[in-house]
């Protein structure tokens, strides 16, 4: 197997999960899905399946025209006053950050909550220039405590209890801290109160950048977010190229239907529009705004028109929320902050499939994924494409599944493509089976169908139909019509 | 004119369920149909699609125009997932405007699995079955979500006599099966499994109808391993008892 020695192994993954994970995540996702499914059936399904295609729709027209609409927002940015930063790939994006830093003589940044950031490995990356860096949103403020990244898109922590957050602060704050989420909330918001009035650099995501105005919107249900882009002198947005969208028209349907997906909410509590810095005295805020608008390998996604829908998503983590298998692990058992289904389809992209070429295989295609998403990220075929890559490979990725099971697909198929040799095989796996088959089951079977009777016995082979129906009366004669050289 | 119906048996049911296949074959003509049986079909290839064996797949798929397009009639399966392979994944496999391709929109439009066949083309919700005993229905995914029949399968389950249809909590999650999943990723389709076959303990359910061989192998198996006595059939089962 043609792999990269920092591949993600998802099996292994996912057999160190915790054992408690599983039962949390599932617990909190039933909340957000029945939340969710509450504002939509408040809305009526017409409604809803209405505001799906418009968001598809007006999502697929801005990646369609993405230069367009990036140098329409660079042009407005700009004359917002913010300057512009365009950042290639995550070291790029990492330098132009540390840079700004330098520059300013930062030595505490605060964070307010952000996937771009987490997909570019910031905050190792500031520690490593001598920097303190603090996530401010609670989540990732505890999973950074804890040393660990975000187990959710949307809520990085919401697989630890109250109790394990509790006991977290008592060891790595020294505090006494009781088991209840107001008094936690009020520990955290305490010390990070401090933080923010002595950070040299506020950094932020973006949920969307309007390209018309050039404003950043970022969507929070938390106050840390306005701290972060206010209080600290310079703000920094980090946000992903496929963030742009036309008009402020454009942002409405899109926010309708992101804060509904993600937490079941008509409106997060604070959704914030960053149009450039203060431009007058009167005004309060960073002294410097810097946008880095980065690529990291979003641009090769557009190139493939069959993925290009991957860029469309709008991190609700409704996917993850419905997903099975998600359900199952939780999210660091993609190795990606960003994870579930529309994880495993963007870093099974950026990625490439020699370092993630498990991502794709880590779904039933149940379809689950495809009927949540808001804006209709036809999630399953791009992860079926993607399985094609790793095993067909394509002009830009060799192949990389092992050759094992290429072969063995050549050798199915050849035996599928004959009526002959498939009725042979049906009647050899009759006789092979003897040993195993016990009152139509088998209990045990040698690899790689062990791997299925390690949790349950697999059925006995009996093909007998084509036998009965030639023995039944009349039923040669009544034999379907075949086109020829079938 | 009587209907006329090619089976389209599906490799699955043939290797592990040969009896569903003689029921629905017994169901048809009894509902008046003209059951005919395209012998040289072997698989439509989906297992192939699903792992990314793009090319094996096509080979196949090809194959199974080649044995399916020169039949008349309706073609009719008992599995949602091949009949959503060829409805809506044959399309895809070749490119638009070549012969291969019309001839799969050609046949995709009457391809039809079991449950809508009997209720959205013959009309039929009562097929005069009885089967006294409380029955629970898991929607196999690709059923359910790929061809859109979410009530189908239940209208027939409901209008069987003596039949009690009760409630499955998580009714339309997958089991775990996912074809090669099931083995690429064994410990998580070994957790999905067991949370369905506990959530059909929790429903008090003595049988559960399902429309799908892979879900029936993978919740069968499950149940045995597990030692429960509820039994997971194919609903054919159910309508033809």
């Amino acid at each position: 197997m043609r792999q990269a020695p920092n591949a993600i192994d998802f099996r292994v993954n996912s057999q160190r999960v915790p054992p408690g994970m599983p039962a949390a995540v599932q617990k909190a996702t039933a909340k957000f899905l029945g939340n969710r499914a509450a504002v939509v059936e408040a809305l009526g399904d017409g409604t809803w399946q209405a505001l799906r295609q418009a968001g598809h729709d007006i999502r697929l027209h801005a990646i369609r025209h993405l230069d367009h609409y990036l140098e329409q927002a660079e042009r407005a940015v700009a004359a917002a006053g913010g300057q512009v930063h365009w950042a290639r790939d995550a070291a790029q994006a990492r330098s132009i950050l540390l840079d700004i830093a330098a520059r300013n003589g930062v030595a505490l940044a605060v964070k307010a909550k952000s996937m771009a950031t987490e997909e570019i490995g910031l905050n190792h990356a500031l520690q490593g220039a001598g920097i303190r860096v603090l996530e401010t949103d609670l989540g990732e403020y505890i999973v950074q405590l804890k040393g660990v990244g975000p187990a959710h898109i949307v809520v990085p922590a919401f697989h630890l209890s109250k109790e394990e957050i509790a006991s977290l602060f008592r060891e790595k704050l020294g505090v006494e801290a009781p088991a209840e989420a107001e008094k936690l909330t009020e520990i955290a918001r305490a010390r990070l109160r401090e933080e923010f009035l002595s950070a040299g650099l506020g950094i932020s995501g973006g949920n969307f950048l309007v390209a018309e105005t050039g404003t950043i919107v970022t969507v929070t249900n938390e106050g840390n977010g306005r701290m972060c882009t206010t209080v600290p002198p310079v703000h920094v947005a980090v946000v992903g190229i496929d963030k742009v969208v036309p008009d402020w028209e454009s942002l409405t349907v899109l926010l309708k239907l992101l804060a509904r997906s993600a937490t079941g909410q008509k409106l997060s509590c604070y959704t914030q529009f960053i149009t450039g810095p203060p431009r007058s005295r009167g005004e309060t805020g960073p002294r410097e705004m810097h946008l880095i608008l980065l690529d990291n390998g979003r641009s090769s996604i557009l190139e493939t028109p069959e993925c290009r829908e991957t860029l469309l998503c709008i991190r609700c983590g409704a996917c993850l929320n419905v997903c099975p298998v998600y359900n199952h692990v939780g999210g660091y058992a993609y190795g990606y902050p960003i994870s579930g289904p529309t994880g495993a389809i963007f870093a099974g992209q950026i990625l490439g499939p020699a370092v993630a070429g498990s991502l794709p295989f880590a779904s039933t295609l149940c379809g689950a994924c495809d009927d949540i998403c808001p804006v209709k990220v036809p999630i399953t075929r791009i992860l079926l494409h993607l399985r094609q890559r790793v095993v067909e490979g394509d002009e830009a990725h060799p192949a990389t599944a092992p050759l094992s099971l290429r072969l063995g697909a050549r050798m199915g198929a050849a035996a599928l493509r004959s009526t002959a040799l498939y009725r042979l095989a049906s009647a050899l796996l009759k006789r092979l089976q003897a040993p195993f088959a016990r009152g139509g089951w088998m209990a045990r079977l040698p690899a790689p169908l062990s791997r299925w009777t390690l949790s349950r016995p697999f059925p006995a082979f009996g093909a007998d139909f084509r036998r009965w129906w030639r023995d039944r009366p009349g039923g040669a004669g009544k034999e379907g019509r075949n086109a020829p050289g079938a | 004119m009587a209907i006329k119906a090619q089976l389209f048996i599906t490799c699955l049911a043939e290797q592990f369920f040969p009896d569903v296949l003689k029921r629905m074959v017994g169901l048809l003509e009894r509902l008046g149909v003209d059951v005919a049986f395209p012998e040289e079909q072997t698989c439509c290839g989906q297992p192939f699609f699903n792992t990314g064996c793009r090319a094996q797949a096509r080979d196949v798929a090809a194959r199974w125009l080649r044995v399916f397009g020169g039949t008349d009639g309706f073609i009719v399966s008992p599995s949602g997932s091949c009949v959503d392979m060829v409805r809506h994944h044959y399309p895809e496999l070749f490119p638009p405007g070549s012969a291969e391709h019309r001839l799969a929109a050609e046949v995709a439009s009457r391809t039809f699995e079991l449950t809508q066949f009997l209720v959205n083309q013959l009309r039929v919700t009562d097929v005069g079955a009885r089967f006294p005993a409380k029955v629970a229905y898991h929607a196999s995914c690709h059923l359910l979500r790929g061809l859109k029949a979410r009530e189908e399968p239940k209208a027939l389950l409901r209008a069987v006599k003596g039949l009690e249809l009760v409630p499955l909590p998580g009714e339309e999650t997958c089991c775990g099966f996912g074809g090669a999943f099931s083995v690429i990723y064994p410990e998580v389709s070994r957790a999905m499994m067991e949370a369905k076959v506990r959530s059909i303990a929790s429903s008090g359910a003595e049988v559960v109808a399902i429309g799908d061989a892979g879900c029936i192998m993978n919740i069968a198996g499950g149940l045995r391993r597990a030692g429960s006595p509820v039994r997971a059939v194919h609903l054919i089962e159910v309508l033809t008892s």
